[in-house]
């Protein structure tokens, strides 16, 4: 058994570990606020770019020469998948959710046979992935310096990507990050951007709009705009996350450190109490010998 | 009847401006400016760098953008853009900076046209405003 000395040092350490997790909760909460209501401002933006993005589309009237960025290059042989995680740890399980989902998506892009090639944002993705997929990481970017996310970091990622796509880099690109629900609970996401997929919500709206300049010129110049659009919200749904995952570890941390002191004390009491009663039985022993 | 539309204006970061009681707005689309009164035809277009000018009941407002895009549907005006000012709000030093970073993005050589004259519309824009 350890000694009452070990015990009390034990003790003091879990509590000044205590202390800083503690403090780490508190700073994460202040900042989730912040991130919180950026993610909820910012979705107006995005759902309008969508919006406009789908008008436009529907109404678009030659479908086959429709912008590459929007029908595909009518191939589907290297993906690109652009993963967006945080430059900072101690947040849970908030990056390896972003990896486990990119991985599972990796081997199944790899056993169809297809090219594979990543682009990490933050570097706590690269870390995680350069081990299994090192030679297919074709760029690491990080934003360490940025304190929030903000839409020119994020229009940087995006014109990246484009140039690639414009260069017939890749054929498809995804991007992975986590959504924002609650503190408790963020959802990891794969958002394939290039080419746009909209199938899910057609709203067949008779509305005609009249357009200037015309539609091609527009949709050309609105969807590398979207692409950054699009990284923006991820990033602004990842930070949020960031922050309530890292609350609720930092929380989970401090309620653990909170038992394990209150376990250390108890013990170190027994001990204590069992040295003294050691003592005394061996005084009382010894005045009944005389 | 009245004659007022909606207005919503959003950058990236937040909802810009709403407003409810606008009469018309004037904005630099990309082939010249536009006025858009109430009941107007759907629209969908682009912005140049340039002043939108908002008029409406409880006061006319000015603001400075850099690109965006507009669609006005059911007379809702949504305008869309990644730099937008306020013109009361811009200071003389904000508006230098902004005004040496145009000029700067002007005088690079290897640009492309289109990109050198929107960098020369906004150093003319910014340059008006005094």
């Amino acid at each position: 058994m350890a000694s009452l000395d070990d015990l009390k040092k034990r003790i003091a350490s879990v509590k000044s570990t205590q202390k800083i997790t503690k403090a780490m909760k508190m700073v994460a909460a202040a900042k989730l606020r912040r991130a919180q209501e950026s993610a909820e401002r910012g979705r107006p933006y995005s759902e309008k770019m969508n919006n406009i993005i789908l008008n436009l589309s529907n109404g678009i009237s030659d479908k086959e020469n429709a912008p590459k960025l929007l029908s595909g290059t009518g191939e589907n042989k290297v993906h690109l998948c652009v993963v967006i995680t945080s430059d900072r740890g101690l947040c849970g399980g908030f990056n390896s959710n972003i990896i486990k989902k990119a991985k599972s998506y990796f081997s199944k892009i790899l056993n169809d046979g297809k090219q594979l090639k990543i682009i990490t944002v933050g570097s706590k993705g690269n870390d995680q992935l350069k081990r299994v997929y090192g030679d297919k990481i074709i760029e690491n970017i990080s934003f360490k310096e940025s304190k929030n996310a903000n839409y020119f970091d994020a229009d940087k990622v995006g014109r990246i990507i484009i140039k690639k796509f414009e260069a017939g880099k890749f054929d498809i690109c995804t991007i992975f990050y986590n959504q924002f629900k609650n503190v408790i609970t963020q959802i990891p996401q794969a958002q394939q951007i290039i080419p746009l997929n909209n199938e899910e919500d057609h709203n067949n709206s008779d509305e005609s709009y009249e357009f200037e300049p015309d539609e091609d010129e527009i949709l050309s110049n609105l969807l590398p705009k979207n692409i950054s659009t699009q990284i923006f919200k991820a990033m602004l749904e990842n930070s949020a996350s960031e922050q309530g995952s890292r609350m609720s570890a930092m929380d989970n941390a401090t309620r653990n450190a909170g038992e394990m002191v209150d376990k250390l004390t108890i013990e170190y009491n027994r001990s204590r109490q069992a040295a003294i009663t050691k003592e005394l039985i061996e005084i009382i022993s010894g005045a009944e010998s005389l | 009847m009245s004659e007022e539309f909606k207005i919503e204006i959003v950058n990236p970061e937040k909802s810009f401006l709403v407003k409810e009681d606008v009469l018309e707005v004037v904005v630099p689309a990309f082939e010249g400016e536009m006025g858009i009164l109430k009941d107007h035809i759907s629209i969908i277009s682009f912005l140049k760098p340039g002043i939108i000018k908002v008029f409406s009941k409880s006061g006319d407002e000015n603001y400075y953008v850099e690109d965006g895009i507009i669609e006005f549907k059911n007379n809702n005006l949504s305008i869309l853009t990644s730099a937008i000012f306020s013109v009361t709000d811009l200071d003389k030093s904000k508006q230098g900076d902004l005004l040496k970073k145009a000029e700067a993005e002007a005088s690079k050589s290897e640009i492309s046209d289109q990109a050198k004259y929107l960098a020369d519309q906004k150093v003319e824009v910014l340059r008006s405003i005094n």
